[in-house]
Formats: structure tokens, C-alpha cells, sequence
């Protein structure tokens, strides 16, 4: 079997007398979707935050590419090539899709205009922005100046999808990206899930939809109680096997982690 | 399930997610989103209607030499209005902005005449302590997360009590000036283009607004302000620094400031420390109706230069038409709540 891409050992994260992360551990491998269901209150995302960056465990190890890794921040992890979509998208709604697409991280010309007085490139941040829409099929976009906020639901998940799909060299990590959509919507990202990850790009999805993650993961980690429980093939385990795990109804048997 | 879903149902839906559209219906759905995608629209249109109303009421305002009074009497509370424009975008206010410039304006003032201090070196500390001023407010806001609002309530009583320290609460007179440190007045000059007299403090407000509207649309820092101003914790997530973004805008807010201190002693001609009492509220004003949202991230910088010379068009038009000026108060109040409820309802678009 190959190495796993991003791992996690024993990762421990306290806040106060509560325990979220108990010795946990995590591991995705290249091109796979992973996904991660659990409780409420399991940790499932104080996990995601250890590897994203936004919060730093008290002890354990995580690896990128086999070597161990510390995070300060979310703008490292992203340096890192490890690209998060919060359940809240973090676009800014009065802004256009090309300057979200960008933001943090926009380009400057190359020219005296650029380097001296920080002038954008933006026909070149314009054509990028296209570019990526275009991959993930979203195509039609007339009006890559359209501020956020004049997007559905599911068209503003897609262009958080997509920036995270152009800047996510190496991990994209997805959080509830199907909670606040509709079944259409909903159907909609999942594809774009699907997409990504044609291109090669390996995903880790949180989700409480347990249809959507049987239907899109190729391995799923249930987290129970501050720590991997087990991880499971959707292809030869129920829905109700993962609810039952989940909840404590009933203890996995030979897949403890 | 688990089987692999229906192909022609998932082929739908990247064409479905590609129609970038929004569905429009009567006129005035038609007119709001014209307002939400060109807000600054809003003002223009005001100015336009209330120019054209005062020029056949008067016969005198249309005059070029009018207009261009106007110009120089809305030259400092403009240039104060576009330092007032970047803390509003980032959803803050600045209370202080009028009692940083009537300060630093003493501080000007009181180097070069009573220490001896070369001008150009006097104005250059006084640019500095501008930019002091907007870092206090920075750092009180960053740092100590309180509410811009009470931030720059608290230090607009802490710069005019400075200020009337400093000053001794003595005026420095026109003579003196003229004798001892011209410069200062230089942005009282006038000048005429045809029959309009213009001075060097409306070239600096014009010219502080061209600079702010390339600095905001052209560079990552003014993205970077919208996107603070509009979602903060987005901005946040998206690997944006806030605190470094809004510390920045108060401080350029405070050199701005102090540009207009300099060019406040010209226009009044006097170093006076009693001076411009009103000019923070004035700012709001000018802002407000210029259609920057008080809620941040929403508006064009174009706007409160408009704004500032609406107030100066209903202040002349109505002084011109012979009407008592408590009638100018009258109206600018009402041009306030226009404008916000004028801003509320292109807000709507986005739920």
C-alpha cells in the first residue's frame, strides 16, 4: 500500500477540563475521498482545525509527505498546499468572484506599475479565475466581476470549491459543503467533489449527510469520542453500520483502528 | 446508495451550476440592482437634480465663479470625508478625525512660529504626529477590540483637550503667518480657470481622492480593506491579516488628517484651535450620503466627494435663494436619512 499523503499520530488538543482530541489519529492516502463523520462533540472539527491549521494540538504529530509538519496558522497550512472550505465559505459577499477568488494572494504586474506602486494584474487574476471555473465545468460564467453575494448557494460553494481546487496543490479539505444547499444544489457540488478529485487532487470531506458521503467517499474515518474509532469501505459497510458505529450501538469487529 | 448515482442527473448539474444569472422582474427590481452593482449612482443623480433645481431658482449659481466657491468651501470637510471614507469602509467611525486635524494644524503651527522650527520640517512632524494619531486609534481597535465608535469618542476629547493645551487656546494670526511661515497658507492660494477661482486645497482634496481610488480598486491593500470591512472573520479564513489591514487604514486615515490641517490653514487663514468644531460630523455626513454603507465594505471612495458637494450645492443654492440658514441644516438632515434608507433598501439584494 502506498504511504499516506497527510497523516496524524496521537494527536491530544484539551480546551479547559474538555478533552476534543483523545490520541487521535488520521491518515489520507493519495486521489482518495475521505470522509469523516462522527457525532456532535466526537472532535471531527478540532481534527480538521490540527490539520488546517486554525488550531494547534497540545501534543501528537502530523505528516505531510511523510514529514512531520507544525502549522501556525491557516495561511501556513495553505502555503503548505492544504486548502480548507469552510461551512461559511469565507468569500466576501460585496466582492467579486475574481477578487475572491484571489484574496490574500493577488498578483501584481510584473511591470514598474506592479512593483512600485502594487498595481493588480487583473486581467491575468480575470483569466485565471475563468480558467479554474472552467475546469471544474463551470463554464457559462458571463461576468467574472459579478459580486458574491448575486450567486445562489451552490454557485457561491462552487466558486469556494474552485478556489480552493486552484490553490490546493495538495489537500483540499471540505467542511459540510452540503449542509446549507438544496437536493439540486446539493447534487451539483458533489460533482464538483468528483471533479477535483479526477484531477488528482485528494479530499477530505465532513459531512453529516450520510447519503452523500456513501456516495461519494472511497474510505470513510468515523470519529467517536475524541478519536478514530474505525475506518470503513462504504462499498461493504450500510449506512446504518456507520450510524451504529457512530453512536456506540454497536462496536466495529477487526477494524478498530 | 452507495451505487454510483444516476449519469444523467450529474450531467445536468454542472450546466445548471454554470448559469451565473440573477432573475430580474419589474423596474424597480431593475433599478436596484442597477444601484447595488454602481452605488455611487445614487449621489450623482442627487447632485445632478439639485444642481439643475438651484440653477433656475437663481440665475447667480450657475455661475463659474459660484461653483468654484462652492469647490473651496467643501475643500476641507472633502478631504476630511475621504479619510472618514476608509475607517467607514472597514465598518468603523471616526469621531476624531476634526480635532486630529484642528491639532495638528496647531502643532504646524506652533513648531514654526513659536520654536523656530523650519516650516517644511514643522509640517513634516506634523504629518507624523497625523499618523500617530491614527495608530492610537489603530492599536485601541486592534489590539484592545473596542468599538471604533467609543475608541474615537474617547480620543476626540483626548486630542481637543491636547489641542487647546498646546495652543494655550490662542489663535495665531493672519499677519504673523504671512510673515513668518507662508508655506502654511499654501493651500489658501487661489488661482482662476476662466471665471472659476479655485485654490491649492481643492487640487489636494481632488488629489487625495484620486490617490485613494487607485490605491482602493487598483491594489491588494484596497481589496484587502473591502474585504475586512465587508466580512471580517471571511476575510480572516481567506488568509487575509485584518488587524495589519484596518491598523493601515487608520493610520492613513491620520496623515489625511493632517493634510487637511495644512490645508485648513489656508482656508481659514489663522491658525485657530476653536476652528471646525462640527467637521467630524460633517465627514459622516459626506460620507453617508455619498453611499458608503456605515456597515463597511459597500460604497465607492467617489462617493463622498459627491456627497460633500451636495451639502456645499444645498448650502449655496439655498444662501442664494434667500432662505434663513437654518433651512441648510433642514435639508442636509433629511439628505442623511434619504441616503441610509436609500442604502438599506440596495442592501436587501443580498438576502
Amino acid at each position: 500500500m502506498t504511504e499516506p499523503l497527510l497523516s496524524a499520530r496521537k494527536l491530544v488538543k484539551r480546551y479547559g477540563r474538555v478533552t476534543a482530541l483523545d490520541s487521535a489519529d488520521f491518515d489520507l492516502y493519495p486521489g482518495e475521498i475521505l470522509a469523516v463523520i462522527g457525532d456532535n462533540g466526537a472532535g471531527k472539527s478540532s481534527l480538521i482545525k490540527a490539520i488546517s491549521g486554525a488550531v494547534q494540538p497540545d501534543e501528537g504529530e502530523i505528516r505531510l509527505d511523510g514529514k512531520p509538519i507544525q502549522f501556525a496558522s491557516p495561511l501556513e497550512a495553505r502555503q503548505s498546499g492544504i486548502e480548507t472550505v469552510y461551512q461559511t465559505l469565507a468569500l466576501s459577499p460585496a466582492l467579486s468572484i475574481s477578487d475572491n477568488m484571489f484574496m490574500g494572494r493577488e498578483l501584481r504586474r510584473k511591470n514598474i506599475m506592479g512593483k512600485v506602486f502594487g498595481m493588480l494584474d487583473k486581467p491575468a487574476m480575470d483569466r485565471f479565475a475563468r480558467e479554474k471555473l472552467t475546469e471544474l465545468g463551470l463554464m457559462t460564467i458571463q461576468n467574472i466581476d459579478q459580486p458574491v453575494e448575486t450567486l445562489s448557494g451552490g454557485q457561491r460553494q462552487g466558486v469556494a470549491v474552485a478556489r480552493a481546487a486552484a490553490f490546493g496543490s495538495r489537500v483540499i479539505i471540505l467542511d459540510e459543503p452540503t449542509a446549507a444547499l438544496g437536493v439540486k444544489e446539493s447534487r451539483r457540488v458533489l460533482d464538483l467533489i468528483l471533479d477535483v478529485r479526477s484531477r488528482g487532487i485528494p479530499i477530505v470531506l465532513i459531512s453529516h449527510n450520510m447519503p452523500h458521503v456513501f456516495e461519494v467517499a472511497d474510505r470513510i474515518h468515523i470519529h467517536r469520542l475524541g478519536r478514530r474509532l474505525c475506518v470503513i469501505n462504504p462499498k461493504e459497510h450500510t449506512m446504518s453500520d456507520a450510524v451504529a458505529y457512530m453512536t456506540g450501538a454497536r462496536v466495529p469487529g477487526g477494524l478498530a483502528a | 446508495m452507495s451505487d454510483s448515482p444516476d449519469p444523467v442527473v450529474e450531467r445536468n448539474v454542472t450546466e445548471q451550476l454554470a448559469r451565473f444569472e440573477h432573475h430580474r422582474h419589474g423596474p424597480i427590481d431593475r433599478l436596484q440592482h442597477f444601484l447595488h452593482r454602481y452605488p455611487t449612482m445614487v449621489p450623482v443623480i442627487v447632485l445632478i437634480l439639485s444642481l439643475i433645481i438651484f440653477g433656475l431658482i437663481s440665475p447667480n449659481f450657475f455661475s463659474a465663479f459660484n461653483l468654484s466657491l462652492i469647490m473651496q468651501q467643501v475643500a476641507i470637510v472633502g478631504t476630511l470625508a475621504a479619510a472618514q471614507s476608509l475607517v467607514v469602509l472597514t465598518a468603523g467611525i471616526d469621531l476624531s478625525v476634526g480635532a486630529v486635524m484642528v491639532m495638528i494644524s496647531v502643532i504646524m503651527g506652533k513648531l514654526s512660529i513659536d520654536f523656530g522650527v523650519p516650516v517644511p520640517i514643522a509640517i513634516m512632524i506634523g504629518l507624523f504626529c497625523g499618523a500617530l494619531t491614527g495608530g492610537l486609534n489603530g492599536f485601541l481597535v486592534t489590539r484592545l477590540k473596542l468599538p471604533p465608535f467609543i475608541t474615537t469618542l474617547g480620543t476626540w476629547n483626548i486630542f481637543l483637550a491636547l489641542n487647546y493645551f498646546l495652543s494655550g487656546r490662542e489663535t495665531i494670526r493672519s499677519q504673523t503667518l504671512n510673515a513668518e511661515a507662508p508655506l502654511l497658507k499654501l493651500f489658501g492660494e487661489r488661482f482662476t480657470i476662466g471665471g472659476a477661482v479655485l485654490t491649492w486645497g481643492v487640487v489636494l482634496m481632488l488629489a487625495v481622492f484620486a490617490v485613494l481610488w487607485y490605491a482602493l480598486y487598483k491594489t491588494a491593500w484596497g481589496r484587502r480593506v473591502y474585504a475586512v470591512g465587508d466580512d471580517p472573520e471571511a476575510a480572516a479564513l481567506a488568509g487575509i491579516q485584518t488587524k495589519r489591514v484596518l491598523m493601515s487604514v487608520y493610520v492613513v486615515a491620520g496623515v489625511i488628517c493632517a493634510l487637511a490641517a495644512w490645508s485648513s490653514i489656508g482656508r481659514v487663514g489663522s491658525v485657530s484651535p476653536t476652528s471646525f468644531f462640527e467637521s467630524n460630523l460633517e465627514s459622516i455626513t459626506a460620507v453617508v450620503i455619498g453611499g458608503i454603507s456605515l456597515f463597511g465594505g459597500r460604497g465607492s471612495i467617489l462617493g463622498p466627494l459627491i456627497g460633500a458637494l451636495i451639502v456645499g450645492v444645498f448650502n449655496s443654492g439655498l444662501r442664494l435663494a434667500g432662505v434663513d440658514v437654518l433651512w441648510q441644516l433642514f435639508a442636509t438632515g433629511w439628505l442623511i436619512i434619504v441616503a441610509v434608507a436609500i442604502d438599506q433598501w440596495i442592501r436587501k439584494i443580498s438576502s
